[in-house]
């Protein structure tokens, strides 16, 4: 039973930073309508932008990771927008896609030319310790990290339901124009979708290079797993995305653990065909209209 | 009476000929000695490859600065197999065209049993980091390793499972690989032979970032050590994974597991790490040392084993192709097949080292452990 809580948390875990890349997928899905392919390389770079910060300019720990999320918000949200988004919106669907898939080669050759084809290490945010609690052992950075995931993605759904703001953002998401007609800035909305979804990829990027390592391929994975969180849990919902990344956190674990190591990387693939088969919008996911 | 056209055209023809035969003209009849570094310089393998073609670029400017090869200067050009096998294979098949004497690389086992077929095929001799048993077992003459294959380094370990831990039953982690398959089941061949219980078996991916559910299995089995058979930066992952989840029993390798880019990625993680090792900058002898300073000088980092790999198979080919007298592939490979070159006689191959007739490696070997977040040599394995 202890063995099961352990693994158990740790799926939730690591799920739960799988979760905050795969709300990216959704909040960009209302935004503009478009996947972004290069998100899993957006939680890889805000990684290397501390590393800068640590080892090329001297900052200590705390301020390299601020740099690292103002960096992030920056490039990964304003410029991302301003640069590739907006001169490709009157071509949303395809061209975007594409586009992103080639921000996401950029991003990968410009990490991998400038900080070396190797993993680099990063340093641990957390004490890399244990607690016993009724037998079983507990990582206390797994236990960090799951607090984080979720405080950030309560935080997140009470800035979009409670916040004059954050209604704006749902309206926009859901009729853009009638949004306009009722004086909502819909531009401004957007782009703070883009921006929050920056913000949520560094998150992700400081919890989980300390474990995955900061790695210019890193994103491949990454990506493709908060991608498959995004479509299970439902494309068009907040909810589903943090569904979606919980479960492929715990089923990837439970899997590897207590079934079979060799094929754990096709149980994702074969959950999604077996969600999309008997729920088409995924666990959470709805067919008509869409919300932040 | 002449025909003047069909001349033309017999002319035409041998200038082509001719063109061509120049084209193909072999490396022993160029001016300089071609040996491209097939390398993994960027994928999954790039932290061995990159060491590897560190190393064996530092001896190539060595032999150059001392005049070369028979007088002939040495050539290294880079081809990249970003750590995919089809992709080296391709590029195995280039730097042949290009004229190669011998080629440096891969590193990886799964490359190089791909790519060592088109050397094979072209009569190339090929100097290999690549540990898997099965290398060296597929009648390939022209394939000779730069450190010992898994199945000539496991026995010494097995002694240190036996003798020194005293060990009743261990967990085998491998990673799901031509390099982790040939440790794994030597593993198990020598366990068995021992009268050890592998009671879990752990398979991972190459370039697997999660480790926490192949501890968790370990954990489960309730060893009294394991085995991890894995590349570097998995095995700084599973380290940190470990530590993460308060596993203490002695984590044992073969070869990757102490390494120096083991110990940067996992940190304090590294420390109590134990492995078997061919090679090491930190070994107890002078020439090596002195390589490692070299290689700290030039790069600014330290050296891994493989840094030590690239850098023998250049002399390796320097002092064989010297005592054939004459730049000739076959003279080289049938030259290599049972030699001996003895570090008194051969100083830049930093240990005594002997190639049998399959290209398997001889030579004295270590124990190490990682101890404040340093390897420390802590026992010496005699050549076998």
């Amino acid at each position: 039973m202890s063995e099961f809580v352990q693994v158990l948390l740790s799926g939730l875990s690591t799920g739960s930073i799988y979760a905050l890349a795969a709300i990216g997928f959704t909040l960009l899905w209302q935004a503009a309508q478009t996947v972004n392919f290069a998100q899993g390389e957006f939680v890889v770079l805000p990684g290397f932008a501390v590393l800068v910060g640590l080892k090329w300019f001297g900052l200590p720990l705390w301020a390299s990771l601020l740099f690292g999320l103002v960096l992030a918000v920056l490039v990964l949200g304003f410029l991302f927008k301003r640069v590739v988004v907006d001169p490709m919106l009157p071509n949303v669907g395809l061209p975007l896609i594409i586009a992103t898939m080639a921000l996401s080669s950029f991003l990968k050759e410009a990490m991998k030319l400038s900080y070396g084809a190797e993993a680099q290490p990063f340093p641990d945010l957390f004490p890399q310790t244990t607690l016993d609690v009724a037998g079983a052992v507990i990582s206390v950075q797994d236990m960090m990290n799951l607090a984080i995931s979720v405080t950030i993605v309560i935080l997140l759904t009470l800035f979009l339901n409670r916040t004059r703001t954050g209604r704006c953002m749902q309206a926009t998401a859901q009729n853009p124009a009638v949004a306009q007609i009722l004086g909502v800035d819909t531009q401004r909305m957007v782009l703070y979708a883009f921006l929050i979804n920056a913000a949520l990829a560094a998150l992700a990027s400081f919890l989980i290079s300390p474990v995955f390592l900061a790695k210019f391929s890193n994103g491949e994975q990454l990506g493709l797993i908060a991608f498959i969180a995004a479509i299970i849990g439902g494309f068009n919902q907040i909810r589903g995305a943090i569904a979606g990344g919980l479960l492929l956190g715990v089923l990837d674990n439970m899997t590897a653990t207590y079934v079979t190591a060799q094929y754990r990387a096709a149980v994702p693939l074969v959950l999604l065909i077996a969600i999309i088969m008997w729920r088409p919008y995924g666990l959470f996911g709805t067919s008509e209209g869409r919300q932040v | 009476m002449i025909d003047v056209k069909l001349v033309q055209n017999w002319l035409g023809t041998a200038a082509l000929c001719a063109i061509a035969m120049a084209w193909v003209t072999p490396a022993w009849a160029q001016d300089t000695v071609k040996l491209p570094c097939l390398c993994e310089l960027s994928g999954s393998g790039a932290v061995s490859g990159t060491n590897y073609h560190d190393g064996a670029h530092l001896a190539v400017d060595e032999i150059n600065a001392a005049g070369g090869i028979l007088g002939k200067k040495i050539e290294m050009v880079d081809y990249d197999t970003a750590t995919d096998p089809q992709t080296s294979r391709a590029l195995t098949q280039k730097a042949i065209d290009a004229g190669a004497y011998a080629i440096i690389g891969t590193v990886y086992s799964g490359s190089t049993i791909v790519n060592m077929l088109v050397a094979k095929q072209a009569g190339v001799p090929q100097f290999t980091g690549a540990e898997a048993p099965v290398i060296t077992e597929r009648g390939n003459p022209y394939i000779f390793r730069t450190s010992s294959s898994a199945a000539k380094g496991l026995p010494g370990l097995t002694a240190y499972f036996q003798d020194t831990l005293k060990v009743k039953k261990v967990a085998v982690a491998w990673v799901n690989s031509e390099f982790g398959k040939g440790g794994r089941d030597a593993f198990l061949s020598e366990m068995r032979k021992a009268g050890i219980t592998v009671a879990a078996d752990v398979p991972s991916e190459q370039g697997q970032v999660d480790f926490a559910a192949d501890i968790a299995r370990i954990k489960r089995a309730n060893v009294d050590a394991a085995f991890v058979y894995v590349n570097e930066e998995e095995s700084a992952r599973f380290l940190k994974e470990a530590r993460k989840q308060g596993l203490t029993i002695p984590l044992v390798g073969e070869v990757t597991l102490t390494g120096q880019k083991v110990i940067e990625l996992a940190g304090e993680a590294a420390n109590g790490a134990i492995a078997h090792v061919g090679l090491t900058s930190e070994a107890p002898v002078l020439a090596i040392q002195g390589f490692a300073e070299k290689f700290r000088k030039r790069y600014n980092r330290e050296t891994d084993h493989n840094g030590i790999k690239g850098y023998i198979a250049v002399y390796a080919v320097k002092y064989t192709t010297e005592l054939v007298g004459k730049l000739d592939r076959q003279a080289l490979t049938d030259k290599l097949h049972g030699l001996t070159l003895d570090v008194a006689k051969y100083p830049h191959m930093l240990l005594t080292t002997s190639w049998d007739d399959k290209g398997d490696i001889s030579r004295e070997s270590f124990m190490t452990q990682v101890k404040d977040g340093k390897q420390v040599v802590i026992g010496t394995v005699p050549a076998n």
